[in-house]
């Protein structure tokens, strides 16, 4: 199988990654090569085997729902690109 | 008292406490050297200043009950760093101070140690050679245009070129391992669960853990017994009994079976690694282990399903970096173009190239063919070392395929950058503790590593046998200093 332009452009789309046509075409490649390495997995049979979705084998614990940490709203805020008093700023979502 | 910058994290203790040695003259000892020594590139960000006035508070009332007491020490720029700029090697997060401490940190500085700076690695801890960094890349101090490996590389080269005594790096498929090998120095990736995550920047969460690089093992038993604990912050954080590594650190490992996989060799492996390999089995021999020969069927395996695994985690944790809330942002017409163009600008190739394989492999009508089949192949892989642990209490491998190689050579192929990480990449998709030693060296004198696996939470054992051959190894790094500057 192999992934062709108009594939490369709708996973950057969903990557939310913009991306030129060279940029695309090179990606192409690159990820053509990295799938061949990939397909490898399709010798194995695997019908019979539970995925691994833990490696840890824990159950999640329970906590008490504590506030623990102090105020940080504006040292949170100071590393925002923009911002407003108390909110982070987007370009305007709403007409 | 030979140099200071060149002693090792025991000696370097041990004169603090028999008060040979202030925290103000070795944390100066390190400033100096690493002044001296920018042209390695290993620091993104110092913390010089504050460091010296950190060790002159130390040493106005020294607390000698600390297991790092008034310790310098530099670490990987993946740790967030209260009130430091924590970069991850991304433009992304260029400008990004947190407002937290990672716990493993944190650990560091309640037994004393103080905060040199940040170190250099490849962007988001995604690469083998610390070129994928948007702090360039960083010299070898084994020789010039050298590579030193990856994703933690500013950090194995910060220690092999005594600009820090030990550090901590993280590992989520040989990031710790493979550049220590490339080094000569020490590093041990501990049992998924063992150290805390918490403030760590994510790459892939299954897999990640942060852990020591050294100058020798008996550094590495001191600092993990201070980074690992258990953690409420992190939910994948595991309760049980840590040992005192250091103190039970031993060197008889008389009667232990050491399993050799015979799936360890591959094409084009040069002879020096199969030679270092013989080696060390004839080390473990005359120490009293025992030899057993082994099978992990599905080591080849490994790195592809790796490279579904990791990067559909990576994708699903870098999704954060928006340009809402911290970071890099471009200016765009609208809220999506603003995404677009700050995720476009802000990241780099093989970050990019790593998302873009993520968001495939889990996308509507490939997450059966890819993901879950992944995830089913790393079962068998677990299954494998389950198998193997049933007969032996430790593995015996070659850290990396090859030695260090040139900045650049790799650069443009990804799929032989990945194979760097053939022989690392099994222990995390597993959960176990691995260590890598230094062993010898190539025909241009670089050095090269062994790989000692062992079983969940077993870091004391594959320390005390790292510890019983690199004695029989005796392993001279011999750094000429060749970068230093006046």
């Amino acid at each position: 199988m192999s992934i062709d332009l108009k594939t490369v452009k709708h996973i950057s789309k969903l990557a939310r990654i913009s991306i030129d046509d060279e940029k695309a075409n090179k990606l192409k490649v690159d990820l053509n090569n990295i799938f061949e390495f990939i397909e490898k997995l399709n010798e194995l049979n695997t019908d019979n085997v539970q995925a691994l979705t833990s490696i840890a084998e824990t159950t999640l614990r329970f906590r008490k729902d504590e506030i623990k940490s102090e105020n940080i709203r504006e040292k949170i805020l100071k590393n925002s690109p923009e911002e407003n008093k108390d909110f982070f700023v987007v370009p305007k979502v709403v007409e | 008292m030979s140099d200071i910058t060149s002693q090792s994290l025991f000696e370097l203790t041990s004169n603090i406490k028999e008060k040979k040695l202030s925290s103000e003259e070795i944390t100066k000892a390190f400033i100096n050297r690493a002044e001296k020594s920018k042209k390695l590139n290993v620091y993104v960000t110092d913390n010089f200043e504050k460091a010296i006035d950190q060790s002159k508070k130390f040493d106005s009332n020294p607390n000698l009950d600390f297991k790092l007491p008034g310790i310098p020490i530099a670490v990987k720029d993946l740790f967030c760093t209260n009130g430091v700029r924590t970069t991850a090697g991304s433009k992304i997060l260029n400008n990004f101070v947190p407002a937290y401490e990672s716990t493993v940190t944190q650990n560091l500085w309640s037994q004393g140690a103080i905060l040199l700076g940040k170190l250099n690695c490849d962007e988001f801890a995604m690469g083998s050679s610390n070129e994928t960094s948007f702090f360039g890349n960083v010299q070898n101090p084994v020789g010039e245009n050298l590579v030193p490996g990856g994703s933690s590389g500013g950090s194995s080269a910060a220690v092999a070129a005594n600009l820090t005594p030990v550090t901590i790096g993280t590992d989520t498929g040989g990031s710790i391992r493979q550049p220590a090998s490339f080094t000569g120095t020490v590093g041990l990736k501990p049992t998924y669960g063992s150290c805390s995550r918490y403030g760590i920047v994510a790459f892939a969460s299954s897999l990640d853990q942060a852990g020591p690089m050294t100058k020798n093992v008996k550094d590495c038993s001191m600092l993990l017994e201070v980074i690992s604990s258990f953690d409420q912050k992190d939910s994948t954080s595991i309760d049980y009994k840590r040992n005192n590594y250091s103190k039970e650190l031993s060197k008889d490992i008389k009667g232990k079976k050491i399993g050799i996989p015979k799936e360890y060799r591959v094409d084009n492996m040069p002879d020096e690694i199969e030679q270092l390999w013989k080696n060390g089995i004839s080390y473990a021999k005359d120490c009293g282990a025992e030899i057993i020969d082994i099978s992990l069927p599905h080591t080849n395996y490994a790195l592809p399903t790796y490279y579904i695994v990791a990067p559909a985690e990576a994708s699903s944790n870098l999704a954060r970096y928006d340009g809402v809330k911290y970071g890099f942002r471009s200016p765009g017409q609208n809220l999506i173009e603003m995404y677009e163009k700050t995720r476009s600008e802000g990241f780099g190739d093989e970050v990019k190239r790593r998302i873009m394989i993520g968001t495939y492999v889990l996308s509507s009508g490939y997450y059966d063919a890819y993901y879950l089949k992944a995830q089913k192949v790393r079962q068998l892989i677990k299954k494998d070392f389950d198998n193997a642990f049933s007969k032996v209490d430790a593995i015996l491998t070659p850290s990396t395929p090859s030695s260090a190689f040139k900045i650049g050579e790799k650069t443009n192929d990804p799929v032989s950058m990945y194979l760097n990480d053939i022989f690392t990449v099994p222990i995390n998709l597993a959960g176990l503790p691995g260590i890598s030693i230094p062993a010898g060296k190539d025909k241009n004198n670089y050095p090269l590593g062994l790989q000692v696996i062992g079983k969940p939470f077993d870091e004391q054992n594959i320390l005390n046998i790292s510890y019983a051959l690199e004695d029989k190894i005796n392993f001279k790094n011999d750094i000429s200093d060749w970068w230093l500057s006046e």
